[in-house]
């Protein structure tokens, strides 16, 4: 099903380059989606992917270069444009509405019309239910989309994609959430798709699944597409060389930790529909992992063991002393540290300077006759910037002015700067560079040889494999898999993340 | 039901690891459950309704007699107008609180050009009143959509303005029924067919806009735009919605049904200064909160905000009608609006837990 390359490409990109303020998130990427053709899009978190794609559904446009479908530039002003020239798009995170029902979401901005205008709800209903039985999934059109699963409100962008003949569909990281009878099922819908002549953009950080279903890969680092071609004559640590630019094994350089006593035990945590059943403990100097996949609960339970979330059920301990459910200012005074996953909305004031974001946390000691003292605050602030070697111009600049990797030192600094014996972090390296990655993961390193606890939700796999000294795995709000840092590999670690081996049967 | 969900699957069991495909027979169960609810509440709505009648008519006879009920039913013909347009405001995530501020304006105007040339047919004067409003809701909508301001902000801002216009336009005069032509005042105290043509003239709305904003596209595209604006609009966004747009049309409206209930309360009170309709946006506000119209938007429909603003009228009245202190009138309206928003948020987690926990079984079976 291979189509010489010489055709005209149905939608392409062609010198496209985008820059946010000093940010240049792509620089000069062309990329052609041509009909039949499955094209992997590869390269690390930041590597310019996401900008690539909002681009070509019309989100984002580009600063200079164009969009070209069929060969005639084009300018999406808006997400109806890219759909009116058949470009469909799966996104990581399911965007739907959660009031409306699953037929509705699926025909939103397009539904079909009987006399009078009036909308067609026997019709859009059998419509729906015929995409469903089709994916072959058992939902119920009428319900509300609200309180569906990841995995399901995934299937229901799925169902959107498939309702208007797309020309053009892209996927970024549909797989991510779903179970191994899922992707199958999704990769069945591509293939069919692809024989029909529609072309294919396929996400995803899975290189098996890559290697399955697409024929050609661009591979993106650092903005730039750094190599185009056929996916066969790629193998696949070559792939995985050139998104990273250098050999992985160096990246974590992984200090021997020595294993004090028991800090954190969390027994039978549960949060009805979210998760349950959670048993896990953190000793000192421990760094334990918390993998899966999105949507498997695991920011949930970081969450709810600090206690900014509710359990239903379940005991939270620290140092033996049992901690009341949902009281985080409890947990701060025992000694918890909670770094959240998205920095921007709930780690960081974006607006206030890098030095009053790094005392935040301690405004209380910061003080000097009852009033806060610029210096004490300066001294503190400029002492963790030395130590987490922050690159900065001035403490006084605004945190937003900071690259990713930088805002989550300050994230680190604020929260190392109250002391804690136990360090949660969610997705410690989201959205950084690989080499602030790197500086991150070091500084993780040493605390924890320092004798802190860690608990690490990631979603990375390298990072999981090459920082946990344990890794407990979640698949649908249960842990799957303990694995000792010995024991732990990547396919262990995925098939206990997609639920689908007895991982812990083989261990036992 | 029986089965709690929190029993522990066995972690990663199983032979077959993914389990073949399991024929269940097709479940509309989620949504039965909601509908159940969504029903359930409307339906107090009417119990309560019921209860208020009763037992108000049995304290006070005189609360039962034609004259008491017919005023209590005309007095919130225009609450329940004003209320149509103000749920799709709402629906979108946004609000509107410059309503009794464009209802006096335009109750103003019109009065004031019928009163001046009373050979014109009154349908002008309705026209004008409407026209007034839907440009005032434009003025609302454009600053929200193209200012990037929010709606609450805007429509405080709006609701001071356009008082001042209107006192400013009427320069402390008064217009009184006698100035007024008899076919224009007919409109406000007369009937059709033994229907008083307000309530007609509301249940035409009503109805108009209950289908609009459920078998129409435009409408559905509404509640689509409200549902999405709690995590940031992206799904509007890549459903290709022109949310500005509709947002300027719900305002448009909400304005235009503000004009209306102008012309209707010229009618109906036969005074109109610029004071007129004074607390009339809090009011609406309320009849569609407590008819069941989600405030961070995307849920409740035209019909429930007019059964609302029944309750919220009967109980008014009714609380006159028993000489109960002004004090406690207020206070068991905004008792009635408490409970309300309480029990839309208890429907909302229960319903939420139930749809949850039927996804979490449905997936542990198959």
């Amino acid at each position: 099903m291979s189509t010489p390359s010489t055709t005209t490409p149905i939608v392409a990109l062609d010198g496209a380059s985008r820059s946010f303020g000093a940010v240049h998130a792509l620089k000069n990427a062309s990329l052609p989606l041509r009909g039949g053709e499955v094209r992997a899009l590869m390269g690390e978190n930041g590597a310019g992917k996401s900008t690539l794609v909002k681009i070509l559904t019309g989100v984002d446009r580009p600063n200079s270069g164009q969009v070209l479908v069929d060969g005639e530039p084009v300018v999406f002003h808006s997400t109806a444009d890219s759909r009116d020239a058949g470009v469909a798009v799966i996104l990581q995170e399911p965007t739907l509405f959660p009031d409306l029902s699953v037929a509705e979401n699926v025909v939103m901005g397009r539904h079909p019309k009987r006399s009078f205008g009036r909308i067609d709800r026997p019709g859009m209903k059998k419509m729906v239910q015929e995409i469903l039985d089709r994916l072959g999934v058992d939902l119920d059109p009428d319900r509300p989309v609200q309180g569906l699963s990841i995995a399901d409100q995934q299937i229901v962008e799925i169902a959107k994609a498939m309702s208007f003949d797309a020309r053009v569909l892209i996927m970024d990281e549909p797989t991510a959430a779903l179970s191994g009878r899922e992707v199958e099922r999704l990769f069945g819908v591509v293939r069919a798709l692809q024989e029909r002549g529609a072309a294919v953009l396929f996400i995803s950080h899975r290189l098996e699944e890559v290697y399955d279903i697409a024929t050609v890969v661009t591979v993106m680092r650092d903005g730039e597409v750094v190599h185009d071609g056929p996916l066969s004559e790629l193998p696949e640590d070559e792939l995985v060389r050139r998104m990273v630019g250098r050999d992985v094994n160096q990246l974590f350089p992984k200090t021997e930790a020595k294993v004090g006593e028991l800090l954190l035990d969390v027994q039978g945590l549960s949060r009805e529909g979210v998760f349950y059943d959670v048993d896990l403990q953190v000793k000192a100097g421990e760094i334990v992992a918390l993998a899966g996949l999105v949507g498997a609960g695991r920011s949930e339970v970081a969450q709810a063991i600090f206690g900014v979330d509710h359990a239903t059920e379940g005991r939270v301990s620290m140092n033996g002393q049992e901690l009341p459910l949902g009281k985080p200012t409890a947990s701060v005074a025992a000694g918890m540290a909670l770094v959240p996953e998205d920095r921007r909305q709930q780690g960081l004031v974006m607006e206030m300077s890098i030095g009053h974001n790094s005392t935040l946390a301690r405004l209380g000691e910061m003080r000097k006759n009852g009033l806060l003292s610029p210096k004490k605050e300066r001294d503190e602030a400029t002492q963790w910037a030395k130590r987490l070697q922050l690159k900065y111009g001035r403490l006084t600049d605004p945190v937003g002015t900071l690259s990713g990797g930088n805002q989550q030192k300050v994230v680190l600094a604020k929260w190392l700067s109250t002391k804690p014996r136990l360090l949660i972090i969610d997705e410690p390296t989201r959205g950084i560079d690989v080499g602030t990655k790197a500086e991150v993961h070091r500084i993780i390193n040493d605390l924890a040889s320092e004798g802190l606890g860690v608990l690490m939700v990631s979603s990375e796999l390298p990072e999981v494999l090459g920082m946990a000294d344990r890794v407990l795995v979640m698949h649908e709000g249960r842990i799957t898999a303990e694995l000792s840092r010995a024991e732990a590999n990547e396919e262990r670690v995925v098939r206990a993340a997609t639920g689908r081996a007895a991982v812990a049967e083989e261990i036992a | 039901m029986s089965t709690p969900v929190s029993t522990p699957a066995p972690a990663g069991s199983g032979a077959s690891p993914s389990g073949a495909p399991v024929d269940e027979p097709r479940r509309s169960g989620g949504r039965r459950v909601v509908d159940k609810l969504i029903r359930a509440r409307e339906l107090g709505l009417i119990v309560v309704l019921a209860a208020i009648v009763l037992i108000t008519g049995i304290l006070e006879p005189a609360f039962w007699n034609a004259d008491s009920l017919s005023d209590t039913v005309l007095n919130v013909a225009i609450i329940a107008v004003m209320t149509a347009g103000m749920t799709l405001v709402i629906v979108t995530r946004n609000i509107d609180l410059s309503v009794g501020s464009i209802l006096a304006l335009s109750a103003f105007l019109c009065g004031d050009l019928l009163a001046k040339n009373p050979d014109m047919p009154w349908i002008v004067g309705v026209l004008l009143a409407v026209v007034i409003g839907a440009a005032c809701g434009l003025l609302n909508g454009v600053l929200v959509t193209w200012g990037r301001v929010p709606a609450l902000v805007v429509t405080l801002g709006t609701m001071y303005a356009l008082r001042g216009v209107a006192f400013l336009v009427t320069g402390g005069r008064q217009i009184n029924a006698q100035d007024l032509p008899d076919s224009f005042l007919k409109l406000g105290s007369g009937s059709v067919l033994g229907v008083p043509t307000l309530i007609l003239v509301a249940l035409v709305v009503i109805i108009i806009f209950w289908f609009v904003t459920r078998d129409f596209a435009w409408g559905r595209q509404l509640y689509a735009i409200g549902s999405s604006g709690r995590s940031g609009g992206h799904a509007a966004k890549l459903a290709g919605l022109k949310s500005d747009r509709r947002v300027t049309q719900a305002f448009v409206i909400s304005g235009a049904l503000a004009g209306l209930g102008g012309a209707m309360f010229a009618a109906r009170y036969g005074t109109v200064d610029a004071t007129a309709g004074q607390g009339y946006e809090l009011r609406v506000i309320g009849a569609a909160v407590v008819g069941g119209v989600a405030i961070a938007g995307g849920s409740g429909s035209v019909l429930g905000a007019a059964i609302g603003a029944v309750v919220l009228g009967t109980i008014q009245t009714a609380l006159i009608v028993l000489k109960i202190d002004d004090f406690w009138q207020q206070a068991a309206v905004g008792a009635l609006i408490l409970v309300a928003i309480a029990l839309d948020r208890l429907i909302a987690n229960q319903s939420e837990a139930l749809l949850r926990q039927r996804s979490a079984r449905r997936r542990t079976a198959a």
